[in-house]
């Protein structure tokens, strides 16, 4: 029985999503859990943006002349955890953004397909895909944003954002609405799941994510934050 | 009216249809549905009220089951 095989995930308990059984050396998160992953994100951009800056203030310390090794330094210090950011905002990838796959499939097929995306989603939902790429689902752990490829999760009431690499095994061919309508049925049909599958590929503040997504996406982090603090 | 759809290249497919009062629909859509199964495609059946389910056997009371391909993380 190889992972991931028609068997396998039918060992799966009944309520829990299916890929999961790909997976079993993986715990379920929970809020509690997610916190701890954020801490530690934290302080391991601390841990690696501090030595950068201390070294920066001893050199100018030692001597002023070497201000300009400092300079080097603090933008070393301030871009490294900004490329973790980048590389988190670019694993979700929007509907009809850059990097969509958006009118690689059949004449017609992109339309059916967010037809029922819509008639999955309410018209809050609907519209905010079409303007910005991104589907907003409320989730126990927080607001999720889904793209055609990946996922963010906003959440300790809008601050932080995850990032999460996620995709259909198997996309070849398919719409990118419908690569939507697959997470999202993922996601309803078990959230914590959903999060055990995935990756994580970031977790910080919501601003670091927002200045590095597509400008188009923006307001789909604004209204997840939004949500978030609403809760 | 239920239906059982297959998302695909071509947006979806609709599979079968049936209802409740119409059990010979009700076993050519279950047919499908196995067949489905088999290939490694998982079943979701959706509510009105925006939930989903995954489902082993089709549900006869069910508004919307689609078979979805599997996720994996990236």
């Amino acid at each position: 029985m190889s992972p991931g095989s028609v068997d396998a995930l039918a060992l799966v308990e009944p309520g829990r999503l299916a890929e999961t059984a790909n997976v079993p050396w993986r715990q379920r998160p929970d809020a509690r859990s997610l916190r701890r992953r954020g801490r530690r994100w934290t302080a391991w951009t601390v841990a690696i943006s501090t030595p950068f800056f201390a070294v920066a203030g001893l050199l100018v310390a030692l001597e002023p002349m070497l201000f300009i090794v400092s300079i080097w330094s603090i933008a070393h210090g301030v871009g490294i955890p900004a490329l973790y950011a980048r590389r988190g905002a670019r694993s979700v990838v929007p509907l009809g953004g850059a990097r969509s796959s958006a009118g690689t499939a059949e004449p017609g097929a992109e339309r059916m397909a967010l037809g029922l995306l819509g008639d999955l989603v309410g018209h809050e939902a609907r519209d905010l895909v079409v303007r910005t790429g991104l589907l907003m689902e409320r989730g126990e752990l927080g607001v999720w944003l889904l793209g055609e490829r990946g996922a963010m999760l906003v959440r300790s009431r809008g601050r932080r954002t995850d990032c999460w690499c996620v995709r259909i095994g198997d996309a070849a061919e398919l719409p990118a609405a419908d690569r939507i309508s697959h997470l999202l049925l993922a996601l309803r049909e078990d959230e914590a799941g959903f999060a055990t599958v995935a990756n994580m590929d970031f977790s910080g503040a919501s601003w670091r994510i927002g200045r590095r997504m597509e400008k188009r996406s923006r307001p789909a982090l604004a209204a997840a934050r939004e949500a978030s603090r609403a809760g | 009216m239920s239906r059982l759809i297959r998302l695909d290249r071509t947006g979806h497919t609709t599979l079968a249809e049936w209802s409740a009062a119409d059990l010979e629909g009700y076993d050519r859509a279950a047919a499908a549905f196995a067949r489905e199964r088999d290939e490694g495609m998982i079943a979701s059946a959706t509510g009105a009220d925006g939930t989903a389910e995954v489902v082993r056997e089709l549900p006869l009371e069910a508004d919307l089951v689609v078979m979805r391909r599997q996720i994996a993380g990236g």
